[in-house]
């Protein structure tokens, strides 16, 4: 048996820095797609015209319906079959955790939404204001409020859910792991460093989340 | 100014407004009484469209709400509405609440809704109270507030659902003073209340609802001292 020896992994510690800051570039560029389709979407789910809601019930049906790696490999491999050209790594990951995203999003929404009490509605319709002055200047504002805890769960799903864009051959922190295991023939070490590496960025945003939402809870 | 004919509405299956007609005159307090479940405030929520009546006609000023045609946005401006939960905006100072609306909707530089807002808050003695949010305000000042953003629109009618009813006792008075002042300043009031007292002394008019209809109408003095229908006699014996 061999013992831990960390050190092999120091020569290449800059590639689990930059992996890491490529997985946080990533997921962030995803989760803002992911609340601007999930936006949509969600406000779509409740639509009074019917093609409207079926079209975005059945986004986030077909979304959460499949596994995110098989959209991933649909996004790089398969549409340049279609398109004739191929997407570069970094848009065709940042696309499909975006648009991944979005379908979850799209509940986290329509829950904030519906959290927001019915009076509020009528009180902004009762006002003179268009349902989408009402929504924009009332309602969204507090369904947010209320979306925040899910959201930043979502963050944190998304930038573990980014290393699989290794898949797509993406230099981000898993495959970061990957290159180092297979140069020192020491898989153990590499791998722990970037579990280590993902560990801290979740931990410290979800404590970063919480003292957010202290903040916005003294307000209330 | 307000005309209503064979108002109809149904929840589903349930029919809760049969037939009601009533007209409300400029300047008019008419003070709509009635037991719980009778339709009192679908009735009044059927005046500005927060709910959409099965068939009938509503005129307002001679405009039918009913008709495809009518804005009813615009109609809404000239119809302010305060309801039993205040529904102020939570995330919004008690000076925005006010000024949104006009600022949104009608287009008024945010200074000139500012001044607006600051005399209406005035006018409900809560001035000092600008710039707190809702939260931080008793019920009864949430409900001047509420009835301070109605009227920075500059309605020509106020519609209450049950202003007081959400209110701690001591709290009743304030608002109803604020409704009273409102009254004898000409602003036509419809009322959906169970304060009698309110009835009487400021009611021109008094509805007598059950079941969705209006079985009885007359002043408050008829309605309260020699009421006709028996179903106006059990529902006075009740609450006098």
């Amino acid at each position: 048996m061999d013992k831990l020896n960390f050190s092999i992994v120091l020569p290449y510690i800059h590639l689990f820095f930059r992996g890491a800051l490529t997985a946080i570039e990533i997921t962030l560029l995803a989760v803002l797609i992911g609340i601007v389709i999930g936006t949509f979407m969600g406000i779509g789910k409740m639509s009074r015209l019917l093609p409207v809601r079926f079209l975005c019930s059945a986004y986030v049906e077909v979304i959460r319906g499949t596994p995110l790696l098989v959209q991933l490999l649909i996004f790089y491999f398969g549409l340049p079959q279609i398109l004739g050209f191929t997407i570069p790594e970094f848009p065709a990951a940042v696309l499909a955790l975006g648009i991944n995203s979005g379908g979850y999003v799209a509940e986290i929404v329509r829950g904030g939404i519906l959290a927001v009490d019915r009076g509020q509605m009528e009180a902004a319709r009762s006002l003179g204001m268009t349902y989408g002055q009402a929504m924009r200047h009332i309602i969204l504002p507090q369904a947010f409020k209320k979306m925040i805890p899910p959201l930043g769960n979502e963050f944190v799903t998304l930038l573990k859910n980014s290393s699989l864009a290794t898949t797509i051959g993406f230099p981000e922190l898993t495959r970061a792991a990957q290159i180092v295991a297979g140069n020192t023939y020491r898989p153990f070490e590499p791998y722990l460093t970037a579990a280590a590496f993902y560990f801290v960025m979740t931990v410290s945003f979800s404590w970063l989340m919480s003292l957010l939402e202290r903040r916005l809870a003294a307000s209330d | 100014m307000i005309e209503v004919k064979d108002l109809y509405k149904n929840f589903g299956k349930l029919e809760v407004l049969k037939g009601i007609n009533a007209r409300i005159e400029k300047g008019e307090v008419v003070v709509v009484i009635g037991p719980s479940g009778s339709g009192k405030s679908t009735f009044l929520r059927c005046l500005n469209l927060l709910e959409k009546p099965t068939r009938g006609e509503i005129k307002i000023e001679g405009k039918s709400l009913l008709d495809p045609s009518t804005d009813i946005n615009k109609v809404r401006q000239d119809v302010g509405m305060v309801f039993q939960h205040f529904n102020l905006f939570p995330h919004k100072t008690v000076v925005e609440n006010i000024t949104l609306a006009p600022i949104k909707v009608k287009g008024i530089s945010p200074k000139d809704a500012r001044e607006k807002a600051m005399e209406l808050l005035e006018r409900v003695g809560l001035a000092d109270k600008a710039e707190c949010f809702p939260a931080s305000l008793s019920g009864g000042q949430k409900q001047r507030v509420a009835i301070a953003r109605a009227l920075a629109m500059n309605p020509k009618v106020m519609l209450f659902d049950e202003p007081t009813s959400a209110l701690d006792p001591e709290m009743i008075k304030e608002v109803l003073d604020v409704m009273k002042d409102l009254a004898s300043d000409g602003m036509t009031m419809v009322v959906v209340t169970h304060e009698m007292r309110f009835a009487r002394e400021v009611g021109d008019r008094v509805l007598f609802m059950d079941e969705g209809k209006i079985l009885e109408e007359g002043t408050p003095e008829e309605i309260f001292e020699s009421p006709q229908n028996p179903r106006t006699k059990e529902f006075l014996s009740k609450i006098l």
